[in-house]
């Protein structure tokens, strides 16, 4: 694992933003050969996804032969409510940038049948020739996706009713409504994640502190899905300092050190 | 085209670069149109997987809804109400050029007539879309002849009606010869017989407006309860407001307007017909009900010199207007006018100081409304725009950059100066 510290939220960001940059360009991705990107939603990868934006009006980068597989979709919320993941994924970054809207997958969650649905994603992530960079978040409850605590750990694209810290996490897009917030959600699997060629994960902020400590200091753990990572050969966590605030020193030291020669390695590519 | 043709194979133009004015603030937002429509860009790219076929760069301009005129007489010398060999083509003379002011909609007015006017002139002014031969033809405003003879205004004497005994919209049909490709009717609803008169009418789908009128406030609740909607150019040709009785001005703040309805307010703002400070009372009371109308006549677009209008010869110098040849006024034009030169009036009649309608531009009156009442940009523009559509109730389809209506339009800068003007999504008009 590599664990990348930033000083704060922005520059956390930041530094993600350039990472897939970085990957998408080095990659030259063609019509013959695309580039396949997992995307997540939330707060944590909003300014994520504005500095990807930015760097595509610059012209520094296209989305024009990049695949993407978002992680998940509430049931039963209509596409058009604007807390949908299809509302976020267009509001704050498919309209603002050059994808071609076939390329842009996202599980419906108003879908006949909902496992089928799940088998189709499954099979147009195959077909896509699998997903090179899945960037994701982490929950305050360990997460990855909707991968609540106690989903296996080798699990696939799937139906999960969401856990009662989620369904409260969420309940500040709805009005603070508890029974507004949708109860059960699309979601990829921990194994669909795994099987990604590189995992990127974007941790921010004091709350979910403990979560990462978890997710690397302790054990592979089904409560706290996101520590499956522990065994991918290629995953970066990306944290801001307050989300370090549960590791020990001497973690935090160890891959500041490691940090600083990773940034000269991608200062090369701005 | 490129969509999966799912819903349309029609082309997609994106305007970008804009801010647009959406939920009452102008927003930095692309605007999607096809077959004349403004798009759903969201069910574009993820029902259809579809993406403009056209990109318009609007330079970072203001898009707003086209503007709707519910008042206008005539203009460039065409006078609505007086028929000519083909009074349909006046129409659409006047409806061209209107286009470079921003109209795309409007009510062409005619003014208290004899029954062989409306007979001559009614059937041939139709209810049309607008494109790029002109502003789309909403319906007639019907400004008299069943009003107040205290309050005529500038209206000829001899030709005004009152409602008869029958009830009903009898007199109306009688007169006008029909109620075809009617939208608006101003009456004054102290005549006997008004209330049958308004309620038919609103069930018929015509709106009924209030002016030339001295009614009380009262008799005007009355009428808004029967149907009534708007008031045609509030303070003018009207009782003053008074303390005891507020008049028609009352229904401004009044608490007898039915449920679910409002009423609205034609104001002309060009700086005469209403003194600013007035304009302001108006809008701080009933904000919502603001509608700009130009009730521009037949002078307005005409450039300054000398012209014979009917019977009239008019001369148009600078800021001033004059009948020239037969005035006997010597009297200095009152309100000087500071803020846009363009703005002029003219004075009808043997020398008195009646207003008779405005010259000023709708463009115009939406810059002078902003200034003079301090309101915002969208303010301003939906008192042009989202307003009128509500008056008329076509709200669905005009005055809003809402998805599925139509993509009537109108480029702008800061200042709300003109740039270009579209309609159904094409250009009609460029600076």
């Amino acid at each position: 694992m590599r664990l990348v510290i930033l000083e704060d939220y922005d520059l956390a960001s930041e530094w993600a933003a350039k990472y897939i940059r970085n990957r998408i360009i080095t990659f030259r991705p063609t019509a013959q050969r695309y580039f396949t990107l997992g995307l997540p939603t939330g707060s944590t990868p909003y300014a994520c996804y504005k500095k990807l934006i930015e760097y595509h009006k610059s012209g520094d980068l296209s989305f024009k032969y990049v695949k993407t597989f978002n992680m998940d979709e509430y049931v039963g919320l209509p596409r058009a409510h604007p807390e949908s993941y299809h509302s976020y994924m267009w509001n704050n970054f498919f309209k603002h940038v050059d994808i071609d809207p076939a390329n842009a997958h996202i599980l419906d969650g108003n879908a006949q049948d909902l496992e089928a649905e799940c088998a189709v994603f499954e099979k147009d992530i195959a077909d896509a020739g699998g997903i090179d960079l899945f960037v994701g978040g982490i929950g305050p409850d360990g997460h990855i996706a909707f991968n609540e605590p106690g989903s296996s750990l080798v699990s696939r694209t799937r139906v999960k009713t969401l856990a009662k810290d989620t369904i409260v996490a969420n309940a500040r897009f709805f009005g603070h409504d508890l029974s507004k917030v949708p109860t059960m959600a699309l979601t990829v699997g921990v194994g669909t994640v795994m099987d990604s060629r590189e995992v990127m994960i974007v941790i921010t902020g004091a709350h979910k502190a403990f979560a990462l400590y978890k997710a690397i200091e302790d054990g592979v753990n089904h409560m706290w899905t996101v520590s499956a990572f522990q065994q991918h050969p290629r995953t970066i966590f990306v944290c801001d300092e307050d989300a370090t605030l549960e590791l020990r020193v001497k973690t935090v030291k160890y891959f500041k050190g490691e940090t600083e020669t990773l940034c000269l390695v991608f200062t090369s590519y701005q | 085209m490129p969509s999966n043709g799912s819903v349309s194979d029609a082309p997609i133009t994106q305007f970008i670069n804009c801010r647009i004015l959406k939920e009452h603030t102008l927003q930095r937002e692309d605007l999607w149109v096809r077959d004349g429509r403004i798009l759903d860009p969201e069910k574009l790219f993820f029902d259809e997987q579809g993406y403009a076929d056209r990109q318009l760069d609007c330079g970072g301009a203001i898009l707003a809804p086209g503007f709707i005129d519910v008042q206008l007489n005539g203009g460039y010398g065409v006078d609505f109400s007086t028929p000519s060999e083909d009074p349909g083509a006046g129409v659409a003379f006047v409806a061209k050029k209107i286009l470079e002011h921003g109209v795309t909609s409007f009510c062409p007015t005619l003014v208290t007539s004899p029954p062989s006017v409306y007979h001559k002139v009614l059937p041939e002014v139709k209810v049309q879309s607008g494109g790029v031969h002109g502003a789309g033809v909403l319906g007639v405003h019907l400004e008299g002849p069943f009003i107040s003879l205290e309050k005529k205004g500038a209206h000829p004497e001899q030709f005004l009606r009152t409602f008869g005994g029958s009830g009903g919209v009898n007199p109306l049909l009688e007169v006008y010869g029909g109620l075809d490709n009617v939208s608006m009717v101003t009456l004054a609803p102290e005549l006997a017989g008004s209330q049958s008169v308004v309620e038919e009418l609103s069930q018929r789908g015509v709106t009924v407006s209030l002016g030339h009128s001295v009614a009380n406030l009262s008799q005007a609740e009355e009428a808004v309860q029967q149907g009534a909607s708007f008031i045609t150019h509030l303070f003018n040709a009207m009782l003053p407001f008074h303390h005891r009785d507020p008049g028609i001005v009352g229904l401004l703040t009044s608490n007898r307007i039915p449920a679910g309805r409002s009423v609205f307010y034609g104001m002309i703002a060009d700086g005469i017909h209403t003194n600013p400070a007035a304009l302001r009372i108006a809008h701080r009371a009933h904000p919502a009900g603001l509608v700009l109308v130009t009730d521009a006549i037949m002078a307005m677009g005409l450039p300054p010199g000398r012209h014979t209008l009917g019977q009239q010869v008019i001369e148009i110098q600078g800021l001033h207007a004059y009948v020239a040849g037969n005035t006997l006024t010597s009297s200095p034009v009152p309100n000087q006018l500071t803020f846009d030169s363009r703005i002029l009036n003219v004075f009808w009649g043997l020398g008195t100081t009646t207003l008779s309608g405005s010259i000023a531009t709708m463009d115009m009156c939406v810059r002078h409304f902003q200034q003079a009442s301090g309101c915002s940009v969208p303010e301003a523009l939906e008192a042009a725009s989202l307003h009128p559509a509500q008056l008329l109730g076509i709200s669905h389809q005009k005055g809003s950059l809402e998805y599925g209506c139509d993509a009537d339009l109108v480029l702008m800068d800061d200042q709300m100066v003109l740039e270009a003007t579209y309609i159904s999504g094409v250009e009609v008009w460029r600076k």
